[in-house]
């Protein structure tokens, strides 16, 4: 494939005699780096792979991998750290193919730009979610890693003049093993960049394994105990000043009428910009921003949606749950078997609003001058970012520069632009720069909401308990027919079905059927775990249900419907194992069980529960089993568990947004509850190791965890909750 | 008005409003920005610093309140025997994952191990329970703060 043409259009240039190779999996092409070391390139998008293996064309690599002169590795990287460990796990792919150590690599972002990082398991889009950073780059950056390192081995091979076989890569250098002459990867980036590239590497087998499987210090760590890690809330430009604002409080309202006079007698309060649906306060620092926003007397046109509220959406979505949707799955036949059957087990569940309400508050620093724009900001989308800030601001694309930063807590918030957007209309109005920063009251009251969901279930068993159909229909917002409309078809998207449809059960008639109904003015997206985050809650739920009426033990029960799916079938076992199910427990504790196939990763999870006589709800302790393929860091997936339940119990629990009067209700985390140290579960993740290819582990730990709380307080008291969160008064003196 | 506070051992002169809090006049004011924005309203411990070596939410604590109590922020904390502790044990044990709230945790977590060495599991909920963590790094933080326990007992 050498000669095809290969572009590499901003961070970095190639010369232009580079060598392309094309394999199965990705694209890669070589050449100098800036400086004179090796540059490889290569494209983690299987689109543009397969395109380019087609022979259709130019391919730009969206990943670089460069080594200097002075031995030092350099990672140019598409995906954003958030708290998921990528900045660690990444760079282990490329180092255990490369033999460099991993304190050798060091991490550069990548620059906004959507066609050079898009994110092929997110339709191309430059974003970091939906657990897919791994799986995205397991097999392309091991095989870069190799390929690098043959080079490098080729070239000093040629230097010494021996045979490439007897020389072999370690910790940064090539040695000659029967001379036991040794050359630093420094010394031979130059040369190895004029090689052709090799037509086939080989990739380590799982057994050669030094780095991947075993559990790595994250890189991040350290700044982030000292307090030197730099958050977008931190950037500081020379100059900047501090504004903090207030939105209209009804979704889709309008400033009216604005009193800023108190507002600018405050000490230090700069400005006050009034646009049509927000105010801002632009002062020194943000005390006098607060305190003037206190001072302002606004007066808001709050219009069409100064009524809503909770309970009319909700009924929309029930009303809609009525008449058939559209068909998302069917096996079988399900009419005729539910018609058939002498009894029904028939359900509705229902989920909140909830919000993200990440550790770092909603905040952007921009610097608006006339003929550029500069963004400070941590977000999960940075070519989007861009484009927003570039429309927003009135200017050509590379007018905007964005400098993105470590994000204080992703879960979706900050797959969404519009605090960017806010940033630059705000900074049209300001000289030089100006860091807007959300009180934590606006990024509650003014958040993109995980939708609400009717559910309405029913089912049949056979004679052996068995279940013989299963109809599930629901209605709710569909996130990705704004978020990537491309990706809705039809009435339906990959991801609010996520969870519904492809159950682990066997089955024999089944249909899931979604009807997309959007609540009037209340804006929704992603929430850590996204679809599932919903459906796995519902159909965890119903299939402990079944087990109920069919009078069955759940783990027993889910475990005979589980031939086709083995994988499944042994965490399951493992988790009940680990967790002890089946022993006696007191009166008012119970275990439940959850069992999912989601973001390609098998989880299982048993949670105790304790119930107390006012109805309060502790979780004690909770069991995961799971498959995720090839595990990269082990202790990045216990982390990433231990997180995603706690997550995931914070909104069993208490997690939800009500709508009255147009406005949200909660507003700090005295409304908006956080699960706290003291209520915090033991968790236990054990790791089922195969080296099936990577799933995702970001959120897989919080859909998990709901249903089994849901069903362990079922065990505890005999009451099924089909409501989330948690009515403790639901559960008064039934323990 | 102006005020001189004491931050980590340097004397500065502010000159802000006598309610301005803590927090802003850290952030704002002296470009200290490891103390953490993150409710405003003493509710989630992000912006935790020590008073004298008391843990204090930074976000509710004015400026005028503060005499010359020293002020020691995360910057500095590790000068302290129980800071540098915990932040070893915090690295040790892996526990941040965003990191947005670490400051606040750490501040909160040596203030309780310089006062109680050798803290109870109770007690360890209790000093910790205003310290919210939305990553949920709980279990590693209360494995962390035992860790540091017993690593000041053997005296290294
Ligand atoms: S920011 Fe001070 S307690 Fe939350
Ligand atoms: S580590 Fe992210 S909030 Fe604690």
């Amino acid at each position: 494939m050498a000669g095809k043409h290969c572009t590499a259009r901003s961070a970095e240039r190639l010369t232009s005699t580079c060598a392309v190779r094309v394999s199965r999996r990705s694209v890669l092409c070589a050449g100098v780096a800036f400086g004179g070391g090796l540059l490889l390139g290569l494209r983690l998008s299987l689109g543009t792979a397969a395109a380019a293996a087609a022979g259709t064309g130019d391919f730009a690599p969206d990943a670089y991998i460069r080594i200097g002169r002075d031995g030092r590795v350099a990672l140019v990287m598409p995906f954003v750290e958030m708290g998921q460990g990528t900045y660690t796990a990444i760079p282990m792919l490329i180092a255990e193919e490369l033999e460099v150590d991993l304190d050798q690599i060091r991490l550069e972002h990548a620059p906004a730009d959507e066609k050079l990082y898009g994110n092929p398991l997110l339709a191309g889009v430059q974003a970091t979610g939906g657990s897919t950073a791994i799986r995205a780059a397991w097999l392309p950056l091991r095989e870069a890693g190799a390929v690098a390192r043959t080079l490098l081995v080729s070239a000093a091979a040629a230097r010494w003049n021996v045979e490439p076989g007897a020389c072999r890569a370690r910790r940064g250098a090539v040695v000659h093993e029967p001379s036991g002459r040794s050359l630093g990867y420094g010394e031979l980036a130059a040369d190895a960049a004029r090689l052709p590239l090799p037509g086939k590497v080989a990739l380590k087998a799982p057994a050669e394994f030094r780095l991947i499987g075993t559990p790595v210090r994250r890189l991040d760590a350290p700044g982030k105990v000292d307090g030197t890690a730099v958050f977008g809330i931190d950037a500081r430009p020379a100059g900047v000043k501090i504004a903090t604002l207030a939105q209209s409080p009804v979704f889709g309202g309008r400033v009216k009428s604005l009193d800023d006079r108190a507002a600018r007698a405050v000490r230090g309060v700069r400005q006050v910009v009034r646009l049509d649906d927000a105010v801002a306060v632009v002062a020194d620092h943000m005390g006098a921003a607060l305190k003037g926003l206190a001072a302002l007397a606004i007066e808001w046109d709050e219009g069409p949606h100064a009524r809503l509220d909770s309970a009319a959406i909700l009924g929309e979505l029930e009303k809609a749950t009525d008449g058939p949707g559209t068909v998302a799955q069917t096996v079988g036949d399900v009419g005729a078997a539910l018609a058939g059957a002498a009894s029904r087990v028939e359900a509705t569940y229902q989920v909140p609003f909830l919000a993200h309400a990440t550790m770092e508050p909603m905040n952007c620093t921009v610097d608006l001058r006339e003929d550029g724009c500069d963004v400070w900001v941590g977000t999960q989308v940075p070519a989007r970012a861009q484009r927003a800030a570039a429309q927003a601001a009135g200017l050509p694309l590379d007018r905007v520069a964005l400098h993105n930063h470590l994000i204080g807590g992703g879960f979706g918030r900050r797959l969404e632009v519009d605090g960017i957007v806010r940033a630059v209309e705000i900074a049209r109005h300001v000289d030089g720069p100006v860091k807007v920063i959300w009180s934590r009251e606006e990024d509650i009251q003014h958040d993109l909401y995980r939708p609400v969901f009717f559910d309405r279930l029913s089912a049949c068993l056979g004679s052996d308990g068995r279940p013989l159909a299963w109809s599930h229909r629901f209605a709710g917002s569909s996130v990705i027919a704004r978020w990537l409309p491309q990706a809705f078809n039809d009435g339906l998207d990959p991801d609010t079905t996520d969870g519904a449809i492809d159950l682990l059960y066997a089955l024999p008639n089944l249909r899931v059927e979604y009807r997309r109904v959007e609540p009037p003015g209340v804006p929704t997206a992603f929430w850590r775990s996204v679809g599932p985050s919903h459906n796995v809650f519902v159909t965890e739920s119903f299939i402990d249900e079944l087990a109920a009426a069919a009078g069955q033990d759940p783990v027993a029960y889910r475990s005979a419907l589980l031939d086709q799916a083995p994988r499944a079938r042994a965490v399951l076992h493992l988790a009940a194992e680990k967790a002890g199910w089946g022993r006696p427990l007191p009166a008012g504790v119970g275990l439940g069980v959850s069992l999912q196939f989601v973001f390609a990763t098998y989880m299982a999870q048993v949670a105790e529960v304790e119930v107390s006589g006012d109805g309060s709800v502790r979780v004690r302790r909770v069991v995961c089993a799971l498959d995720c393929g090839s595990v990269v860091n082990p202790d990045t997936i216990e982390a990433q568990v231990q997180g995603a339940v706690v997550f995931g119990i914070t909104a069993a629990l208490y997690g939800e947004i009500t709508i009255e009067n147009g406005r949200v209700v909660q507003a700090n985390f005295d409304s908006y509850r956080m699960l706290r140290i003291d209520e915090a579960p033991s968790v236990e993740v054990h790791i089922v190791r195969n080296s099936e290819p990577p799933g995702g582990m970001g959120e897989p730990g919080t859909s998990a965890i709901m249903p089994a709380v849901a069903n362990a307080i079922f065990a505890a008291t005999g009451k099924r909750l089909r409501k989330l969160p948690v009515d403790p008064a639901a559960l008064k003196h039934s323990a | 008005m102006a005020y001189d506070i004491t931050v980590n051992g340097t004397t500065h002169h502010v000159d802000v409003d006598g309610d301005t809090p803590l927090l802003w006049v850290l952030r704002d004011v002296l470009a200290m920005t490891g103390t953490k924005f993150g409710c405003g309203a003493g509710l989630c411990g992000a912006c935790t610093v020590q008073l004298d070596g008391v843990a204090t939410r930074s976000c509710i604590t004015r400026v005028d309140s503060l005499g010359d109590a020293a002020v020691t922020t995360i910057e500095a904390v590790g000068a302290t025997a129980a800071g540098a502790s915990v932040q070893k044990a915090w690295l040790e044990g892996q526990v941040p994952q965003c990191g947005y709230c670490q400051s606040g945790q750490i501040m909160s977590a040596s203030a309780l191990l310089a006062r109680n060495p050798d803290p109870t599991d109770a007690e360890i909920d209790v000093a910790m329970a205003g310290n919210i963590c939305r990553c949920g790094t709980y279990p590693r933080i209360r494995a962390a703060i035992r860790a540091a326990a017993r690593s000041n007992a053997k005296g290294d």
